[in-house]
């Protein structure tokens, strides 16, 4: 069936399977491979996007649910030929080794961290009323859905805390 | 200098921004078909019948191929040749490939390959290791068997004696990237890989020989790999032989990735081991005589299983001198998947194994475990002593005519070439007769005590056990001390292609594969650092077998020792054509050209290094050499167990604390300290991240990471959902990685040392750690066994209530 999708800020428009995953689609049909498939169940993180500033499993979701929706993938989170402020910190951090997850950890990072700027708890935020600080448990917990099979979570942790903290204390993290 | 800098992966800004490319996600080429397997659903048996019909009529299927339907037989063993790519009747595990589906996508060929009736007439399957001690179900004709002195009298006459066993659990790789391959017919018959491996010499050996041409017709590229871990040394194979075979036979491209699921039900994991010891030890728990018997279960094929008994044979000593010991290896045969390569190759496994009888010995005598282990240390390096006593290579060797289509460049081919035994070492030798002269374990294990406040803190534990009944502390030291170098002798060299062009940009090439190591970064250091430019001008490129012909796999840590010494050999040999070619122009001498700072110093001139390429080039220079490195000074017989299997050793240790919940078993890696040796490392960002990755999945072998087979034989573990890897969470809450600096004393790559396998042996305490705080539950032995998952921490908990 004829599905038009908004991916980083384009509409593509595609010819889908009804059952085709929007993972599989972003990949096998968008020609956008960014986007990983680490295991095709939802337990990796790897194929991390984000519809609607929001952090999904691709490979659970159908694309055809998403006609409407804004789609942002690996590829979409520069702006042009600037990386973002995370993204750099990947770098700068060693946030990676065969950066495989990375893609999935970058999507799910950002979103995270409008997650924790708006003050959604996590499992391990105690204090549900005020604001809690971004703390490395927090971190930890909010991307305990991405795997990271080479075990970069330091790198990826520190690179996380830097971008947090960079905006102008806006999530309320410690310094 | 670039050498030594801490710059990052050289692929990050493509990671980041989803450019960086793997197998699959090779735009395929127009027409491309998909590939599956059938696989087995029993575990042991032979085939009645194979009812084809329904997957031939499924939608989409182009080809169906058995056995039978194959131009010839097709091996893809590393080595053994006793690993048909398709059944030829015979059924050895459950997952094992019968038949192979062409489909025009992925989704078609794998519902297709699910409609095959295969009937098998079952036989009942090996799967313990009781069963196969009894059907005496094994590799090679019996077990090995290494001796030093007189173990068993040494024992006997020895004033305390213990013994135990321990058993360790198997590892998924879950190589975040799963198998792939992608094959692509060439005009006249020659064929073109991508594969994600880390052997691409093998993958072409391999394709060459199921199309019946020679290897020269075969091209195998790999630019990256997303993990490996030693899962992609020889299990990439069926699937890069599938995809030429196919591709041979319709013209067209095709591809093939294991859904991760097949992946784990498919591939080899590392082995699992029991290991049973006895040791003899004096009143201050010095070691006087150590007996220990390996079982590993190697599953129904060889692989590489003996070579990596032989190392957890090698590493049964770890950083300890064993007056005697006599240690046996059964290399058992089950009807399981045939367990591989994984990072360690077999050497966690025999560290384990006497790091657990020391802490048993420390527990017996009421004596710090850190001291008990001090006392049985190797002598350290002595000031001076540059690590090597044999620097000729050894004399008399003599050449062996090897078997027609014996698969050299694999550590599965078992047997090496024959070579002289040095003289059996003195004082301070291995088991296996290698004098150790590189020992720094002396001085790294007083800084890290110093630096993790080890005394105190385990002091302060002990107390607070006492007041706390529910939860327990424990804390835990282990060392390492690993040898470096493929124990199949002729596999350590190594070549490198390199070009300077007439705009002074360098393109490197060797036979490394980037598996996230970050080799490719290292190796374009070693190269700047010899031109004297910014690693920024090296343009780093994937392996090609047309480039760097006949390479070793990726493995046993060596990728920057022996593929930097190649690269810097090839960068040198252009680098003294130019300083001659400037020389002579200048009328100096060549020695007083200087490459440095992105620019040649030449007879009182300074020229930009592209400049320096330009006039060369004018000069009708080279400016493309070859570079090639053998591994100097090794000599093993594996079968007599001596020889100095190892160019040198490095070393590592860690201190990890630990807490248990003994209601639950849950527990947690609170701390964990680490200093590593990595020589003079090449680039301390990337160890760095070697020592903390390798860490973090040596402790997940050891705590979370539980791979179940049922009574049939069929792996119920086979996703992320019921094996658990570990997560951000999971990783030591305090975690302090620091590196012990000093240089090789060995003549590697700027005396830097290999540091990809040994810090995942540092994940050992962990382990340690958590038995410590069992131990504190009660007064018997806890007996831990791994891995320690909740569950085994539970029990474990009550055997030391007693
Ligand atoms: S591929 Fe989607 S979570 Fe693993
Ligand atoms: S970098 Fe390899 S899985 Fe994360």
């Amino acid at each position: 069936m004829q599905v038009s999708l908004d991916i980083n800020g384009a509409s593509v428009a595609l010819d889908l399977d009804a059952r085709t995953t929007l993972l599989d689609a972003l990949r096998n049909h968008a020609g956008l491979t960014g986007s990983k498939k680490g295991c095709d169940h939802g337990q990796c993180g790897a194929c991390t996007v984000m519809v609607n500033g929001r952090r999904i499993n691709s490979c659970l979701t159908l694309a055809v649910m998403h006609e409407d929706d804004e789609i942002t993938t690996v590829e979409g989170l520069a702006e042009g030929n600037t990386l973002s402020p995370l993204q750099r910190a990947f770098i700068s951090h060693d946030g990676f080794q065969c950066g495989y997850c990375t893609p999935g950890q970058l999507c799910s990072a950002t979103a995270m961290l409008d997650e924790a700027a708006k003050g959604w708890p996590s499992n391990v935020t105690a204090d549900l009323e005020n604001a809690t600080p971004l703390t490395d448990e927090e971190i930890s917990e909010r991307m305990s859905g991405n795997i990271c099979r080479c075990s970069c979570y330091p790198g990826i942790v520190e690179a996380i805390r830097e971008a947090a903290d960079a905006p102008a204390q806006k999530t309320g993290a410690e310094a | 200098m670039s050498v030594g800098k801490a710059l990052p992966h050289d692929s990050g800004p493509l990671h980041v921004s989803g450019q960086a490319r793997y197998v699959d996600d090779i735009p395929a080429p127009a027409g491309a078909l998909h590939l599956a397997f059938g696989l087995s659903h029993v575990a042991r048996g032979r085939i009645t019948k194979m009812d084809l019909d329904a997957v031939r009529a499924a939608p989409g299927v182009v080809m169906v191929l058995t056995a039978a339907d194959l131009p010839r037989p097709v091996d893809v063993a590393p080595g053994a040749h006793d690993e048909p790519l398709l059944s030829d009747k015979a059924v050895h595990f459950i997952g094992q490939p019968l038949f192979l589906v062409v489909a025009e996508s992925h989704l078609e060929a794998r519902k297709a390959a699910r409609l095959g009736r295969v009937e098998i007439a079952e036989e009942p399957p090996i799967l313990t290791i009781e069963q196969a001690l009894e059907a005496d179900s094994r590799f090679e004709d019996g077990p090995r068997v290494w001796t030093k002195g007189d173990a068993s009298g040494a024992i006997m006459g020895a004033p305390h004696r213990l013994q135990g066993r321990i058993e360790m659990g198997g590892q998924e790789h879950f190589y975040l990237e799963g198998q792939a391959a992608l094959a692509s017919p060439q005009e006249d018959g020659g064929m073109h890989v991508a594969s994600s491996t880390q052997h691409p010499t093998e993958i072409q050996h391999k394709v060459a020989d199921a199309l019946g041409l020679p290897m020269a017709a075969v091209r195998v590229e790999t630019r990256r790999l997303g993990g490996g871990f030693g899962g992609k040394e020889s299990q990439g194979n069926a699937l890069a032989v599938s995809c030429a075979i196919a591709a041979h036979l319709t013209g067209r491209s095709c591809r093939m990735r294991y859904d991760r699921d097949d992946d784990m039900i498919v591939t080899g994991k590392r082995h699992d081991f029991r290991i049973d010891w006895e040791v003899g030890f004096d009143g201050e728990g010095r070691i006087e005589g150590l007996d220990v018997t390996q079982y590993a279960r190697c599953g129904w094929s060889q692989d590489l299983s003996l070579a990596v008994a032989d190392r957890a044979m090698l590493h049964a000593d770890n950083a300890y001198l064993l007056p005697s010991a006599r240690i046996t290896s059964h290399r058992l045969k089950t009807n399981m998947q045939s367990a591989t390569a994984f990072r360690g190759f077999g050497g966690p496994q025999g560290v384990l194994g006497i790091e657990a009888a020391l802490d048993r010995i420390a527990r017996h005598l009421g004596l710090d475990p850190v001291e008990v282990r001090r006392r049985n240390y190797y002598a350290p390096m002595t000031e001076g002593e540059q690590g090597h006593p044999h620097l000729e290579v050894a004399p008399g060797e003599t050449w062996q005519e090897a078997p027609e289509d014996s698969d050299l460049a694999s550590r599965g081919s078992g047997e090496d070439l024959p070579r002289e035994p040095v003289a059996p070492a003195t004082r301070n030798a291995t088991p296996y007769g290698m004098e150790v002269t590189d020992f720094v374990l002396h001085g790294m294990t007083d800084r890290l005590l110093e630096t993790s406040d080890y005394a105190a803190r385990r002091a302060e534990i002990t107390e607070w056990n006492a007041g706390s009944p529910v939860l327990k502390r424990g804390i835990a030291f282990s060392p390492v001390k690993f040898g470096i170098s493929f124990t199949l002798t002729h596999l350590n060299q190594a070549g490198a292609l390199v070009h300077v062009y007439q705009d002074g940009s360098i393109h490197l090439n060797h036979g490394g594969t980037e598996m996230g190591q970050g080799l490719f970064r290292k190796v374009s250091q070693v190269a700047a650092e010899v031109f004297g430019v910014d690693p920024a001008r090296v343009r780093i490129t994937a392996t090609d077998t047309q480039k760097v012909p006949n390479t070793s796999a990726t493995a046993a840590s060596s990728g920057s020792d022996l593929n930097g010494m190649a690269a810097k050999a090839a960068c040198e040999a252009i680098r003294g054509r130019m300083a001659e070619a400037l020389a002579s122009l200048h009328q100096c001498e060549a020695r007083a050209v200087r490459f440095a700072e992105d620019h040649v110093e030449v007879g009182g001139d300074r020229i930009s290094f592209a400049r320096a390429a330009q006039i060369a080039y004018e000069a009708r220079v080279s400016l493309s050499a070859t570079g090639f490195y053998k591994v100097p000074d090794l000599s093993w017989d594996r079968i007599k167990g001596q020889g100095r299997p190892f160019f040198y050793f490095a070393h590592g240790a860690a201190v990890t604390e630990v807490a248990i919940d003994t209601l639950t078993g849950e527990n947690r890696i609170l701390r964990c300290d680490i200093l590593h040796d990595a020589g003079r490392s090449l680039n301390p960002a990337l160890d760095i991240g070697q020592i903390e990755g390798g860490y973090v999945q040596g402790a997940g072998w050891l705590t979370t990471e539980e791979l179940v087979w049922d009574e049939r034989g069929a792996l119920k573990t086979h996703a992320p959902s019921t094996y658990k890897i570990p997560a951000c969470s999971d990783r030591p809450r305090d975690f302090r990685v620091a590196l012990w600096d000093q240089p090789n004393p060995a003549a590697s790559i700027y005396r830097s040392k290999a540091v990809g396998e040994p810090p995942f042996m540092l994940g050992i305490s962990a382990f340690l750690a958590l038995s410590d705080a069992c131990a504190a539950c009660g007064p018997a032995e806890p007996a831990l066994d791994a891995p320690a998952t909740p569950e085994r921490v539970l029990a474990a908990v009550r055997r030391a209530r007693g």
